[in-house]
């Protein structure tokens, strides 16, 4: 709600500027958006009196008007404007002067034909398209008749104001009026407030014998009518007009706008129907049928809900309540009896009302924060009282009432003791007690404890929580102490499995990767990718908000392969990333997936890029194995990591996967992306894993252990052979392994190779054998049968052909 | 020419040889010459025996003085030429050492998590426990419990992607403050913890909104916790991840899980507090929410509010890294350049 600086000046005595009573309210209250000056920037926009108006000679839509700015002598302006007329007053920015957006005006010729100026549209000097008044929109504006030629114009039309934009929280309804920001300033500044009270002159007969209400008291707690009879319908005066333009709305005649001035000052949406146009005299506050319709004031059409309150006659909906108003009851030019609505609305249905008929209404945004709801009659007579002043109407004798349920005030009691407790300070009984009095609640003490009665309109307000924001607030937030919280120690630390995934991501930095964090929401066909969990169901969004983003992610790689693709697009070649986080798997039946924390990696071009040194080396299942292996052997998990060939995998390589698994249990999977995958993704060749992670927190861990290093000499064997193909490295570790006797320390496989000099079919391995006694020097006997055993062993089991 | 005469001849002459030798080649000739078995001094020696008994010690001794003063300039020869030569060899094997290092493979922390780090090891320091909990959450954490119930306006504030009527991808970390609350035991003292995570908002995205993003819960249940000491919490926050220099300011805010509810701003880093642009003129940035927690919340969790009581916090970790580093497009933390990534490497 924009707020005017001027208006609160009427009522409070501020020796403070615009910006700080904005920054006051910012620290004290609600959020201020913006404090905007609206002349600011401006200058040389003066007032000119049309003396004359000619078409110009070469253009058909031109005039050129002579005008009175003050000046000994009349000022030549050509304008284009289709309203401009001789004896109007009009805004006209004279040479050398600045309009809207920083635009210098200076003399120019139209066609040939001098300018000393121009005439303005309220647009032109800053106003908002959305608050000119209709008859202004297209053209120049008109200023009223007794203003004074060369005069600036800006205190004409309200533009020496500053307007404080409040963006008021859903629990401070009561911040979007002027009398409910007053009563905070009141208490912020220390400063009593006297508000306006409504008089009414009511002449002609009661209201009740002209209108009858039918009130669903549970949709609508309060609902009453005023009626004023021979209205003449006019422009609003400007003082009106520009309280309404400054506040962000269109002024549009004296009717309308009172009952918009009077929402803005005491916060109390109205509407105003005309009378004449009811079908009879029976009103009904209902819900909506469900095959009901409304025209809304804004001519768009409505299928009305059975959760809509709606105002009807006998005959059909008028208005949707609380929300706007209907097209068959509005005011036009041509009324002349008007019934004012005052009411409060359930504020559940009327926000949903709004949302249903996305409608958000200057009113709809009041009645669901809450209105006042002591202040309904009020709100009723300012308007019948300036109806009278402004349009000239008899207002009919006393108010007719559907319902009227008044909520009681709040009570809360409150001890100094838990003020203090609970804010850290130390406040008197005085202090807190005086706070309260100044935001007009009424406080009776007794000791140490207050009994405070909270005004009705403050409907926030409930529990002692409540009043304690409310004295810190008032208080000042600046004035609290600053300490830490005492009391009891506790032991702040990670537990072993938060450590873990710590020293997972170290362990995958040292390693080269980057951490990447991708989207988990993905599409339906991404997150059936690399599945490691084939039984788990996707997870849908009920309401996604894109396609790309529509369901929950059962695996990591597709997310770090769209960030490959990012990188790719973007013509970054060399990307090496890994990703800790959650998949998501569902059983079927369940209507909530299980969380598992997974890690995964992804390289695509090389690890090491070329330098002047070396040349480029294209990342290969070897390398990425070993980031995984030196990763697994980080976390110290108990058991033989293996790997085993997975030709199964649709979305990878079927010759270049493994399983990854640990004491037999499989943990994930690495390889080469299928090249189909990779095409479709628009990325080169991949390498990648994906590991559950959640098992490696869970498995047993080996503790670091001290191995003697032993001072006796070890004697290497170099062992090189053919072997079948198809034979793996495994199988001849495997015979190495238990055939190699008890001084066989490690097997180091130093060459693979196939190809020429080898026979067709084959492959040739070659190992070194370390062999090594703790406690004595080997000799070379021991060495060399144990040597020609494993040897025997590898010929008799594998078919091997030792070279 | 008498033996003792012969002796200081050869010396004097056995020391020029080796002094001018230049190479290690020539000085082993002399040192073979003069010293070895058929070289003068033995044959010096030799002579001896045609010398009166009692001048034979004496010439003796002297004849040992002279080898011994010759093996020593051959030895101190030697080794200088042997340094001249090691000088020059490496004299030749000098490098640029201007030419770029042999690039290691490195990887690093991403910006978000390095945040989220910083918070971590700051609350563990203050006896904080670090929780996490589900990103698929039910109604009743997310909202109910919270203090929003189904109907609460507060619900429009936060858009929310459901999965079902009541399942839906967390909007905050909040729910973690019912969760924590729910299982504590306050015989066993204090809860104080904090909880990372991320969170989902139907949002669209764009430069400043993202449907996915990260928050850091904080809550502090006691009998005495006070909104002081929320204020001092937050202070050595903002110190700890922006600096000594920034101050933190309380606001009145709302929402539904806290009363007194607060935003917290922090002095701007574009102009320390002299108002700019950035800070649209105010001189502070809003980076946080905190409150005391709602004696609401605390009762649906089973907590009595009239003994217990304390704070609560929400860190956004992707606002926190877009102000500490003006990054401006939330879309860099999901996307993963890699350009992007490895800008963050200060460690420590
Ligand atoms: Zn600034």
């Amino acid at each position: 709600m924009k707020i005017s600086y001027n208006w609160i000046k009427n009522y409070l005595d501020l020796d403070v500027s615009a910006t700080d009573l904005a920054e006051k309210i910012e620290r004290t209250s609600v959020e201020v958006d913006s404090v905007v000056q609206p002349s600011a920037g401006l200058k040389k926009i003066v007032v000119g009196h049309v003396l004359s108006v000619k078409a110009h000679p070469d253009s058909d839509h031109l005039h050129i008007c002579q005008v009175d700015v003050g000046d000994e002598e009349p000022s030549q302006i050509v304008c284009g404007a289709p309203n401009i007329a001789e004896g109007q007053n009009v805004i006209v920015a004279l040479p050398g002067s600045r309009i809207a957006d920083n635009v210098k005006i200076k003399r120019s010729k139209m066609r040939g034909v001098e300018s000393a100026g121009m005439i303005c549209a309220l647009q032109e000097i800053g106003f908002p398209e959305d608050v000119v008044p209709k008859a202004y929109v297209d053209g120049i504006y008109v200023l009223p008749a007794d203003a004074q030629p060369g005069a600036p114009v800006f205190d004409l039309l309200g533009m020496n104001d500053s307007l404080i934009d409040l963006d008021v929280t859903p629990n401070r309804g009561d911040m979007l009026s002027l009398n409910g920001t007053l009563r905070d300033l009141a208490a912020i500044y220390d400063q009593p407030v006297q508000l306006d009270v409504p008089e009414v002159k009511a002449e002609g007969p009661a209201v009740a014998d002209q209108l009858t209400l039918h009130v669903d008291e549970a949709l609508a707690p309060q609902y009453r009518m005023r009626l004023v009879r021979n209205l003449k319908i006019a422009p609003s005066p400007m003082w009106l007009q520009i309280r309404l333009w400054n506040a962000g709305m269109r002024p549009i005649n004296n009717v309308v706008d009172v009952t918009n001035y009077v929402m803005l000052k005491y916060g109390q949406p109205l509407h105003a129907f005309d009378y004449d146009k009811f079908d009879g005299q029976d009103v009904y506050v209902r819900a909506a049928q469900a095959d009901e319709k409304l025209t809304t004031l804004d001519e768009n059409d409505h299928d009305l809900d059975p959760q809509d309150i709606v105002i009807a006659d006998a005959k059909a909906p008028i208005a949707l309540a609380g929300v706007m108003g209907g097209l068959s009851t509005a005011i036009t030019d041509q009324t002349t009896t008007v019934a004012i609505e005052s009411a409060v609305f359930d504020r559940t249905h009327i926000r949903k009302a709004a949302q249903r008929h996305n409608l958000h209404t200057d009113a709809s945004q009041r009645f669901e924060r809450g209105v006042n709801q002591a202040g309904v009659q009020d709100a009723a007579d300012a308007a019948a009282q300036l109806f009278t002043e402004l349009a000239g109407g008899e207002v009919q004798a006393g108010t007719v009432v559907g319902s009227n349920n008044q909520p009681d005030p709040a009570i809360i009691k409150l001890t100094l003791t838990r003020v203090n407790q609970v804010l850290g300070t130390l406040l008197s009984l005085d202090q807190v007690t005086h706070i309260l009095d100044t935001l007009g609640f009424a406080v009776e003490t007794a000791d140490d404890e207050m009994t405070v009665t909270v005004p009705i309109r403050r409907n926030d307000i409930h529990i002692p929580a409540d009043l304690l924001e409310e004295i810190a607030r008032i208080y000042g937030y600046d004035k609290l102490p600053a300490t830490l919280p005492t009391g009891r120690m506790t032991q702040g630390r990670l537990t072993p499995a938060q450590r873990l995934v710590r020293a997972t991501r170290h362990s995958l930095e040292g390693l080269g990767l980057n951490q990447a964090i991708s989207y988990a929401l993905t599409t339906e066909d991404k997150a059936k990718m690399f599945l490691t969990h084939p039984d788990s169901q996707v997870t849908k969004l009920a309401w996604p908000m894109s396609v790309d983003h529509a369901v929950l992610r059962m695996n990591l790689v597709t997310g770090l392969l769209d960030d490959i693709a990012y990188n790719t697009a973007r013509k970054v070649k060399d990307v090496a990333l890994y990703e800790q986080g959650r998949v998501f798997y569902r059983e079927d039946g369940q209507e909530r997936p299980a969380e598992e924390e997974h890690i995964a990696g992804a390289v695509t071009g090389t690890l090491l890029p070329k330098a002047w040194n070396h040349p480029a080396q294209p990342v290969d299942f070897y390398q990425l194995k070993g980031i995984v292996e030196a990763y697994l052997q980080d976390m110290a998990v108990n058991g033989d990591v293996t790997f085993e060939a997975n030709p199964q995998m649709k979305e990878m390589h079927p010759g270049r996967t493994a399983d990854i698994l640990i004491h037999g249990h499989k943990i994930g999977f690495m390889g080469q992306i299928h090249p189909t995958v990779a095409k479709a993704f628009k990325i080169g060749a991949t390498m990648v894993f994906d590991l559950n992670l959640q098992a490696i927190i869970d498995m047993p861990k080996r503790a670091n252990q001290y191995d003697v290093i032993s001072r006796y000499p070890a004697i290497t064997r170099d062992i090189a052979m053919l072997v079948d193909e198809n034979v793996t490295n495994d199988q001849i570790m495997a015979v190495i392994n238990r055939r190699g006797g008890a001084y066989l320390q490690s097997t180091k496989l130093f060459d693979v190779y196939a190809g020429d000099n080898v026979p067709a079919g084959k492959k040739s391995l070659a190992y070194t054998l370390t062999y090594q006694d703790k406690t004595a020097t080997l000799v070379d006997d021991a060495v060399n049968q144990a040597f020609e055993k494993v040897t025997k062993r590898l010929e008799s089991d594998l078919g091997a052909e030792i070279r | 020419m008498s033996l003792k005469d012969k002796l200081t001849a050869l010396r004097q002459q056995g020391l020029a040889d080796i002094e001018q030798a230049t190479d290690l080649k020539a000085v082993n000739e002399i040192r073979v010459h003069l010293l070895g078995k058929k070289g003068p001094i033995t044959e010096v020696l030799r002579g001896m025996r045609d010398l009166e008994a009692s001048e034979r010690p004496v010439v003796g001794a002297f004849a040992n003085e002279v080898r011994d003063d010759l093996t020593t300039a051959v030895a101190n020869r030697r080794e200088t030429l042997e340094n001249a030569a090691l000088n020059a060899r490496l004299a030749k094997e000098a490098l640029d050492v201007t030419l770029p290092g042999t690039p290691v493979a490195k990887g690093e922390p991403h910006v978000i998590q390095q945040i989220i780090d910083q918070i971590e090891d700051l609350f563990l320091g203050m006896g904080y426990q670090v929780l996490s909990g589900p990103e698929v959450e039910e109604d009743k954490y997310n909202f109910e419990m919270m203090n929003l119930p189904k109907d609460h306006p507060a619900r429009d504030m936060q858009d929310t992607f459901y999965i079902t009527k009541e399942i839906l991808m967390r909007t905050q970390t909040s729910p973690m403050q019912a969760r924590t609350l729910e299982k504590h035991d306050f015989s066993q003292g204090p809860l104080k913890m904090i909880s990372p995570g991320v969170v989902y908002r139907r949002d669209t995205d764009d430069p400043t909104h993202s449907h996915q993003f990260h928050q850091v819960e904080g809550l502090v249940i006691d009998k005495h916790v006070t909104m002081a000491d929320l204020k001092g919490t937050l202070q050595v926050l903002a110190h700890e991840l922006f600096g000594d220099k920034f101050d933190v300011r309380l606001r009145p805010s709302y929402f539904p899980f806290t009363e007194p509810s607060v935003e917290a701003d922090i002095t701007c880093f574009n102009c320390g507090g002299k108002g700019c642009s950035v800070c649209k003129q105010t001189g502070w940035i809003e980076v946080l929410g905190a409150g005391m927690v709602h004696p609401n919340v605390l009762k649906m969790a089973g907590v009595d509010p009239d003994v217990y009581g304390g704070f609560a916090f929400g860190v956004g970790p992707d606002r926190f890294a877009m102000l500490k580093y003006g990054v401006d497009d939330i879309r860099n933390f999901y996307l993963n350049d890699v350009r992007f990534l490895t800008q963050f490497t200060k460690k420590g």
